[in-house]
């Protein structure tokens, strides 16, 4: 199971920065280190890091990505979709913004249609495995956000996914 | 079965450039009409510098059509009909000649004064006094434009239309209403986050566009003479695609708020919310016939992208295209006999035409990054966007084919543009 997880990280690296233009923000940013421990002595909960914070845990895995014209959560990315599941029916306090985009190859209108559709599944997934309704939202940038832009697979299997954006 | 209107595209390839201030830095014009008219555009006499302004604006939008053929009238400069000698201009194979004057009004309009005279049958076929302020000089020189069009090939002109689009620079996004010529550009709205889908009222005086600025797609609807700005609709998931009814009293939408991309009517001011289609699949793109009673859609209920057609007040609907690969944008033809769409095939997208009756479908470009084609309201040109050079271009095709031009805007990238209606 570990090495699964290892390897989808890699993968997902890989796809993430390949050829990301550098103007781009990094795409998937690991959250911000844990709360600096030096603070209060945490008395019961000492082991209340949040999981969303651990740069190796699955969760730091945020987008999901699909083949062409496709909008089914592929095997792959099923387990991070449902680890982020599972946080979110541990952390009724979260909110998560899915946001699905799409390569260029399609209308603007009909990619809108078909990122929100990537969006929407996410959205289904994360509800069966326990998220709230009121802790998601999916929207869709179709393809007016591309992560590269060059006309080429490399590119437009970066701009096929769905992001998980965590409100702060 | 594929039809290559291709014929006659090759050669010529002429290099306009446009000299005047203002977002179109250069014409590029491919091929040539079946048969170009000759006409000899005489620099108007008057404020010399005023008559150059309209001269150009003139021969730029006749060159710009494909259709004529300009004959240099240098060495003769007649301004009034007794000061034509018919045989000058028959020796220099010019049919038709434009001569005029223009002067400043006592209130400061600029007024010119035209004629257009047929060389062969030496007569003259239309004279007109055209007139706008001062800073309209460009108005004056495209109805000139359209009276002479209109005159020699017996179709409305469409040189004084307006067109629209979205220029992408970065992360800046900005939505632009400008000349059909690309000049005399003004920005309807400037933001950080995308903006798509512009749809002109069916009287010009309004745009619905789709907006990102609250983070999801919004469909608006904005007076382009008080900016004043109403919600078209902002349900959950995005709110798209709006298209006005040829009645503009209505227009079709296109929201996810109850699952999938479908389409729904409503009023102009986001009232009256009806839900027409009931796929499950992705429904979008709608438009209007002309007569007010089909929309043409693209959907991928089949499995594949294709155009389908469908009464507006529901029902069930047509599948239209067949071809191999898959076709988005559909919009009828101004006579609605016929329907421009973007085709996709082999990772390349073309302008394609289907007649409605035959059901045949023809391709007017030779593919690349061709999307989102809409007819000029007379029916004779089609705009698009396009690539070149690496950049978003507006291009422009004739509908038999045979004539284009790309339309490079001074920086960024030009998508999603519209022909404007008829002023």
């Amino acid at each position: 199971m570990k090495k699964l997880i290892i390897s989808i990280v890699l993968v997902n690296l890989l796809a993430g920065c390949a050829s990301e233009p550098k103007k781009e923000e990094a795409a998937p940013a690991p959250a911000p280190k844990a709360e600096a421990p030096m603070a209060a002595p945490a008395p019961a909960q000492a082991a209340a890091v949040d999981p969303l914070n651990d740069p190796a845990s699955i969760l730091a895995n945020r987008s999901a990505y699909y083949p062409f014209d496709v909008s089914v959560v592929q095997d792959e990315d099923k387990p991070m979709v449902q680890a982020h599941a599972k946080y979110l029916s541990e952390h009724a306090n979260r909110k998560v913004r899915l946001e699905g985009n799409c390569d260029e190859r399609g209308s603007n209108e009909y990619n809108l249609g078909l990122g929100q559709r990537r969006a929407d599944g996410v959205n289904k997934m994360l509800s069966l495995g326990g998220a709230g309704a009121e802790q998601l939202e999916s929207v869709s940038y179709g393809e007016e956000k591309p992560r590269c832009t060059d006309h080429n697979e490399a590119c437009w299997k970066q701009n096929r996914r769905t992001d998980l954006n965590y409100a702060r | 079965m594929v039809l290559r209107v291709l014929q006659g595209v090759v050669g010529l390839l002429l290099l306009v450039q446009a000299s005047m201030a203002g977002a179109v830095l250069s014409i590029e014009i491919i091929g040539a009409g079946e048969n170009q008219i000759p006409v000899a555009i005489v620099p108007f006499g008057g404020d010399e510098k005023i008559a150059q302004a309209i001269n150009e604006v003139v021969t730029g939008d006749l060159q710009r059509s494909g259709l004529f053929r300009l004959v240099d009238p240098t060495g003769k400069s007649p301004h009034e009909p007794d000061e034509v000698s018919y045989p000058d201009w028959q020796v220099r194979g010019a049919e038709a000649l434009a001569i005029g004057t223009v002067a400043t009004q006592p209130n400061g309009r600029i007024e010119a004064r035209f004629r257009l005279l047929d060389v062969v049958k030496q007569t003259e076929l239309t004279g007109q006094a055209v007139s706008a302020s001062e800073d309209q000089i460009r108005a004056i020189g495209h109805r000139i434009a359209d009276l002479i069009y209109e005159k020699l090939t017996g179709d409305r002109g469409v040189f004084s239309t307006r067109i629209v689009y979205v220029n992408r620079q970065g992360k800046s996004f900005r939505l632009i209403v400008a000349d059909s010529d690309g000049h005399n550009e003004q920005v309807v709205l400037a933001h950080s986050e995308p903006i798509m889908s512009p749809a002109w009222s069916p009287d010009g005086s309004h745009l619905a566009y789709v907006s990102f600025e609250t983070g999801h797609a919004v469909a608006y609807v904005q007076s382009l003479y008080t900016s004043q700005r109403m919600v078209l609709a902002d349900f959950r998931g995005s709110n798209s695609a709006p298209a006005w009814s040829p009645d503009g009293k209505q227009l079709a939408v296109v929201l996810t708020r109850d699952g999938s991309s479908q389409i729904y009517l409503v009023r102009p001011d986001g009232s009256g919310l009806r839900r027409i289609t009931f796929s499950g699949a992705i429904d979008t793109e709608p438009n209007f016939s002309p007569d007010g009673q089909y929309l043409l859609f693209t959907s991928d209920r089949g499995g594949s992208a294709q155009v389908y057609r469908m009464p507006v007040e529901g029902g069930s609907a047509e599948r239209m295209t067949f071809d191999e690969g898959s076709n988005f944008s559909p919009r009828h033809s101004p006579d609605g006999k016929s329907f421009v769409f973007a085709h996709l095939d082999n990772g390349r997208f073309y302008v394609a035409v289907q007649d409605f009756q035959t059901g045949q479908m023809s391709l007017l470009t030779e593919g690349g990054w061709e999307k989102k084609p809409s007819y000029a309201p007379n029916g004779k040109l089609i705009l698009f966007a396009s690539e070149a050079r690496g950049r978003g271009i507006l291009a422009t095709v004739s509908s038999d084919g045979r004539v284009k031009q790309h339309m490079f805007t001074q920086s960024g990238d030009a998508r999603e543009p519209v022909w404007g209606p008829y002023p």
